[in-house]
């Protein structure tokens, strides 16, 4: 098939229209936006770098993206011991491996808005009132302040998304020889020494997946944000991605909305970029 | 030996006890549906003293269910499909052609996914606002544009593994490029298919915000009617809850049916 070919421009034309219509013009409108007024209509004048610089002065902004920061590197971290473990849990040779492997999966089919308002419930009601139970005063008023909406959201996620990591890990577990594994347990090798020395290395690939994915989600999440805290109290839960939403679409405020958006690209891509060169630098080492 | 077999009957005690927390978040929706009000207040653990199902009765309608699940089907079902015919016929095109505009088009597709959804957010919406699209046939539209470019990449890589000589023979038979994509290549392209459509169908099905900018609320999908439900009964947690549990029956319901493939099919979206 060949450039010339019409009919390799038939196959190819619905989606180059539809990328470029739905992500690349908006995308460079966006970028251009964010050096004007523009109010979602009209940009009546240019204005240079202020909108980046009044977003470099925002402390709210600035909250949000240590916020988001603190939360996707929490997240990582937790996300991969956990999925890894839970891999290993359910790789194991049992009769209830299958269903433990349906049950931990499970939360992923469910959209983020509707977990987040099952987890409020639990937060809410029902850590109150074993709070009030148990005498445990630190199990009352989760969500209301700072520190508890942030494990709030942290436990979450961690729920929903460890199952899927979960299933990355297997896919690479079930590839490890197993006469590997088996040399090693007749050289003597302890179950510890086995996982560090052959599971551990050979896994690696995976952690450079499954560490895109959770960097790249935890960066973007917007309704777990939503529905679980909806940024409260006063803000300070309040993650990148609903920040941008909240000013374009509730403050009205398009072009700053807008600038910040910029921005938001420019984190997630220099962090997925960094990471993924850093990642393959280090399994080429192994 | 049975030292680690005893062993391993430990390790599984404790992953089933894993697993039941995991599903206890459900556990507690499900039982707290059924309470009253006060129930909820002075019972939250145990099980519902009298259960009834009028706080499910009540959710149902102000759901207006039955139309927010026609509204998520037709919408999943509609840009899942677009998303498979044409990411199948780019991948198979791209693939195929092995010069340098072909290798920059591909590129641009996989680069795409570094853009964040609100990057592009508000330009867009204001785009189809101007052509008068924020509707339906938008929506299926932007699906296109967002799902793409995983799914060629996805179509692209299990090209690798189908012969060129297949498309060679058929085209000396006198097939033109579309028979011999949709008689010989789809066919043999399923399993990615199942792939790409059940990795669509999770994202599209449970989207909210792209829906929430778009649709009006007669064409609501079941996330969008979920928030604006949410909103008329903060502290009625009894009816709350009921939506909830109302909401994710669809969803439990496909994955008793599909559990192999959707689990298979999400593991071999994330390896490649």
């Amino acid at each position: 098939m060949r450039n010339r070919d019409l009919s390799f421009w038939l196959f190819i034309m619905p989606v180059i229209l539809s990328l470029s219509i739905v992500i690349i013009i908006p995308f460079i409108y966006g970028f251009i936006y964010s050096f004007t007024n523009w109010n979602g209509l009209a940009a009546t004048e240019f204005l240079g770098f202020k909108n980046y610089i009044t977003l470099f002065k925002d402390a709210e902004f600035r909250a949000a993206v240590w916020f988001t920061t603190k939360f996707a590197v929490t997240s990582v971290i937790l996300l991969n011991f956990l999925g890894l473990s839970l891999a290993l849990l359910v790789t194991r040779n049992m009769k209830t491996s299958s269903f433990m492997r349906t049950v931990f999966f499970m939360p992923n089919l469910i959209g983020g808005l509707i977990l987040g308002f099952i987890w409020q419930f639990v937060f809410i009601s029902v850590f109150g009132s074993l709070g009030d139970l148990l005498g445990i005063e630190a199990l009352t008023g989760w969500l209301s302040t700072t520190a508890t909406g942030f494990w709030g959201l942290v436990i979450l996620t961690s729920w929903q998304m460890a199952g899927y990591i979960m299933i990355i890990y297997i896919a690479y577990l079930e590839n490890i020889p197993k006469d590997l594994l088996e040399a090693a347990e007749i050289d003597g090798a302890s179950s510890i020494q086995r996982f560090w020395n052959i599971t551990f290395p050979l896994v690696a690939p995976a952690f450079t997946v499954s560490m895109f994915l959770t960097l790249s989600s935890s960066f973007q999440i917007y309704d777990q944000n939503l529905s679980l805290t909806d940024g409260g109290p006063y803000n300070s839960t309040q993650m990148v991605a609903m920040s941008i939403v909240k000013a374009a679409f509730k403050e009205n405020k398009m072009a700053y909305a807008q600038t910040q958006a910029v921005i938001f690209f420019l984190i997630i891509a220099t962090v997925a970029v960094t990471q993924v060169y850093y990642n393959k630098k280090r399994e080429v080492d192994l | 030996m049975k030292r680690s077999k005893r062993n391993l009957h430990i390790i599984e005690f404790f992953g089933l006890l894993l697993a039941l927390l995991w599903l206890s978040p459900f556990y507690l929706m499900i039982v707290n549906a059924f309470k009253t009000k006060r129930e909820i207040f002075t019972d939250v653990l145990g099980l519902p003293n009298e259960s009834t199902m009028d706080n499910f009765v009540k959710a149902f309608v102000d759901l207006d269910f039955m139309r927010s699940l026609f509204n998520s089907v037709i919408i999943t079902v509609l840009g899942v499909g677009i998303i498979i015919i044409f990411s199948s016929m780019a991948g198979y095109a791209l693939a195929r052609n092995k010069s340098k505009l072909s290798g920059i088009i591909f590129l641009v597709f996989v680069a795409a996914m570094l853009i964040p959804f609100q990057s592009v957010m508000i330009p867009l919406v204001s785009l189809f606002g101007k052509a008068d699209m924020l509707n339906r046939t938008g929506l299926i539209f932007m699906y296109l544009g967002f799902g793409s470019s995983l799914s060629i990449f996805l179509y692209h890589g299990a090209m690798t593994g189908i012969s060129n000589s297949m498309d060679e023979a058929a085209i000396i038979d006198g097939a033109n490029r579309f028979q011999v994509f949709w008689k010989i290549i789809f066919p043999l392209l399923k399993p990615i298919s199942v792939t790409v459509g059940i990795l669509n169908v999770i994202w599209i099905w449970n989207d909210y915000l792209l829906p929430s900018l778009i649709l009006s609320d007669s064409s609501a999908t079941i996330p969008l009617k979920m928030f604006l439900f949410f909103g008329q009964y903060t502290k009625q947690w009894h009816l709350a809850l009921a939506g909830l549990t109302i909401a994710i029956i669809p969803v439990i319901i496909g994955y008793f049916f599909a559990q192999k493939q959707i689990i298979e099919g999400v593991s071999e979206g994330a390896v490649k």
